[in-house]
């Protein structure tokens, strides 16, 4: 085991290299690109035995990564945000395949307006592809994901893609100290793909991916996608076990920090949880009985793990890094649906969504998002979602566009801008 | 093509691979051309569909194939043959198959995938020299929706798109010139109505080593409006007015494999089809007729 300083990137790409994939289709997208060129470097000093590929677009890309996934081998790829969402149709395609593979998707907002820094929107578009999800909060856990991602998809009870999530720029360009396992304790970990009957073989035809008619082979066909979807909750149960006994550390579904005895929970996804890890120590500092809780996995949703470990708090702080135009956050909305009619359910759950396009949440924030929440379990009544702003950002955007207007004008019309000039 | 099996139609595969009773209409010339093709290539192939009609030819839980197939999306079929190519090229390069698992990968899609959403995916596989076989079904339309217009319609034809007045306004786009400017290992033009100089094509594509890609011309009772009794003779006439050029593209070199002389009218193919019929009835619009002999002719005239 070696221990080295590297980007939420690299140690993806180290994932990769140690799962000792067969295949890396690509497509170039900031903040993404560090990942498949270190892998193409490997690749071409024959540190790592497989095949890169560019292709000429993300649904390019994501075909195949599926199509040779069914063809029998390990396979590895990476995108993020537009280049997601440009590979949509396929993200949904290939979860039906049952074509297991990883795709590292480095977060960034969407357009428009058109941007390079870190939201959840983009994942949280593929929320219902059957591809699960895992979201990673530290450079080190970006590294272990990918290779429990793949004990994951592999395993025939699930045989689902997976995203595993980090922050762009928070993780994908931030230096951590990361411990590379040693190779042959992965190899154990992993152990090789056995595609079983996904494969193409001449003497074994087969045809995959066919047309049904009619609902009922539908709805049968997609009903035992969402049942191993579900069943992939034991095997990330089974795999971060093996994990820990491996590698001596251990990712639960969902993650817990000072949320046993707290009366206020935050709940959260991805790196911007290593802030609210820092808040709740601020908190607990200034006697406040704060905890937060963190969801690894969010497809599976792990109601239960999360049910348990909101049981009888006075009230949780839902901040969401995405925004579903109309709704609200989206992880509010998942939240109250596994809570509502539990008998220990919180008495309130609040809404924040923050943190969009690589805005970043600030610790009085989080400190008022706790005291709003506890206020409002005095109250016994949730407030009403808030959209994390502050004043001095509304005044930083008052100047842009005051500029943009004086702009505007002058373009309109120049002749008075010149006799003005006289 | 002189080192050819196929000379004659007795020379023509006797055997027959691809199962009937599948959802096609009948009479469907993208069918007859895949049966032949089929005969030539054999079993030992992955075809790699986009959405189309020939997507109904699997249908859970059966398939006419006796070899392997994968359905991807209408944009994408030449990614998902890339994407098999190079699984079964690792597999074979660390020795997990034995080279008798090696499958030829058979990309099969229509012109509306062709011609337009599939065109960036088939330009790209050309660029990465993706060693694979492209067939094309041309029927002219998006057929498999109800015959609306693609860009592989022919100038003037009614589509359930442009189904008043004249027809569809645009020109048929040149495919096979798009495909052969990319440089590819090879590229033609066929029709299931001349078997024997499909059969050859399928042939000597198998027998090259990178991209190849065949447009097969597919004349369709339903959306072109006849027969379908008359689908080969419709097929041979395209070839006989010079509508449909029989060619291929190796190298940088095009070859004229079927070049009737004299060529039949226009006139001769449009009139058997409903989608053309305006051009005769209630009067002969001799202006529009002339403007598309017109075309041919000075196609023709450059072929030399």
């Amino acid at each position: 085991m070696t221990r080295r300083l590297l980007t939420g990137n690299a140690a993806a790409a180290w994932g990769a290299r140690l799962a000792r994939v067969d295949y890396v289709p690509a497509f170039p997208i900031t903040p993404q690109t560090e990942i498949i060129e270190a892998l193409g470097r490997w690749i071409g000093a024959g540190e790592l035995a497989a095949r890169l590929v560019t292709l000429e677009s993300e649904h390019s890309m994501l075909t195949a990564a599926g199509a040779a996934a069914a063809t029998g081998v390990r396979v590895f790829t990476a995108t993020s945000s537009q280049g997601l969402l440009y590979a949509m149709e396929m993200l949904y395609t290939v979860a039906g395949w049952r074509a297991p593979f990883v795709l590292v998707n480095v977060s960034r907002g969407l357009a428009a307006p058109i941007t390079l820094e870190a939201d959840h929107d983009d994942v949280l578009a593929a929320r219902d592809s059957g591809f699960l999800q895992i979201h990673c909060s530290t450079c080190q856990e970006v590294l272990d994901s990918v290779l429990l991602a793949y004990r994951l998809v592999e395993d025939p009870r699930v045989r689902l893609p997976a995203i595993v999530n980090l922050d762009g720029f928070h993780l994908s360009f931030t230096r951590e100290p990361v411990l590379i396992p040693e190779p042959g304790a992965v190899d154990a970990f992993l152990g090789s793909y056995d595609p079983e009957n996904v494969r193409f073989l001449a003497s074994r035809p087969i045809s995959q991916a066919v047309a049904v008619l009619g609902g009922g082979p539908y709805s049968y066909f997609r009903y035992e996608m969402h049942r191993a979807a579900e069943a992939a909750l034991g095997v990330h149960a089974e795999a971060a076990a093996d994990f820990a006994r491996a590698f001596g550390r251990r990712w639960d579904a969902v993650e817990t920090w000072r949320a046993e005895d707290a009366e206020i929970v935050f709940v959260m996804l991805g790196s911007f949880a290593t802030k609210a890890r820092d808040a709740v120590e601020r908190l607990r500092a200034a006697g406040e009985r704060v905890g937060l809780v963190r969801l690894r996995l969010l497809r599976p949703f792990p109601a239960q793990d999360l049910r348990r470990a909101l049981a009888g708090k006075l009230g949780v702080a839902v901040i969401d890094q995405n925004l579903s135009l109309g709704r609200g956050g989206v992880l509010h909305a998942e939240l109250a649906s596994a809570l509502y009619g539990e008998p220990e359910a919180p008495r309130v759950l609040a809404s924040f969504v923050g943190g969009l396009g690589g805005r970043d949440i600030g610790a009085e924030e989080f400190r008022e998002m706790a005291a709003e929440t506890r206020a409002a379990a005095a109250a016994g009544r949730p407030p009403a979602p808030r959209l994390l702003y502050t004043r001095g950002e509304l005044r930083e955007v008052r100047k842009l566009q005051g500029i943009a207007h004086a702009e505007r004008v002058e373009v309109a019309s120049p002749a008075r801008g010149e006799g003005e000039a006289r | 093509m002189s080192e050819t099996r196929y000379r004659r139609m007795q020379d023509l595969p006797s055997t027959h691979l691809l199962g009937s009773g599948t959802a096609m209409c009948a009479g469907c010339g993208g069918l007859q051309a895949i049966q032949e093709i089929y005969d030539v290539l054999g079993e030992k192939t992955v075809f790699v569909n986009a959405a189309g009609c020939m997507t109904m030819l699997s249908v859970y839980p059966f398939t006419p194939f006796r070899g392997s197939w994968i359905y991807t999306a209408m944009a994408s079929a030449p990614a998902g043959a890339q994407g098999v190519r190079d699984a079964l090229d690792v597999l074979l390069a660390k020795g997990r198959i034995p080279p008798e698992e090696d499958l030829e990968v058979v990309v099969l899609t229509g012109d509306g995938s062709a011609y337009g959403m599939g065109l960036s995916a088939t330009s790209g596989a050309i660029d990465r020299g993706l060693d694979f076989l492209y067939v094309c079904y041309d029927n002219e339309g998006y057929g498999n929706t109800g015959q609306q217009s693609s860009a592989a319609t022919p100038h003037a034809a009614r589509t359930a798109s442009d189904a008043l007045a004249a027809g569809f306004p645009g020109e048929k786009k040149d495919l096979f010139s798009i495909w052969a400017a990319n440089r590819p290992a090879y590229v033609a033009t066929a029709v299931g109505a001349e078997p024997v100089d499909l059969a050859r094509k399928v042939e000597k594509a198998r027998g090259l080593v990178g991209p190849r890609l065949l447009i097969v011309l597919a004349p369709c009772p339903t959306g072109w409006d006849f027969d379908p009794g008359e689908g080969i003779e419709i097929g041979r006439l395209a070839v006989a007015t010079g509508i449909w050029p029989l060619k291929e593209w190796e190298a940088g070199r095009v070859v004229h494999t079927k070049v009737r002389r004299p060529r039949l009218p226009v006139e001769e193919y449009l009139s058997r089809q409903g989608r053309f019929r305006h051009l005769f009835e209630p009067e002969r619009r001799e202006a529009e007729l002339a403007a598309i002999q017109a075309r041919v002719d000075a196609y023709w005239q450059g072929v030399g």
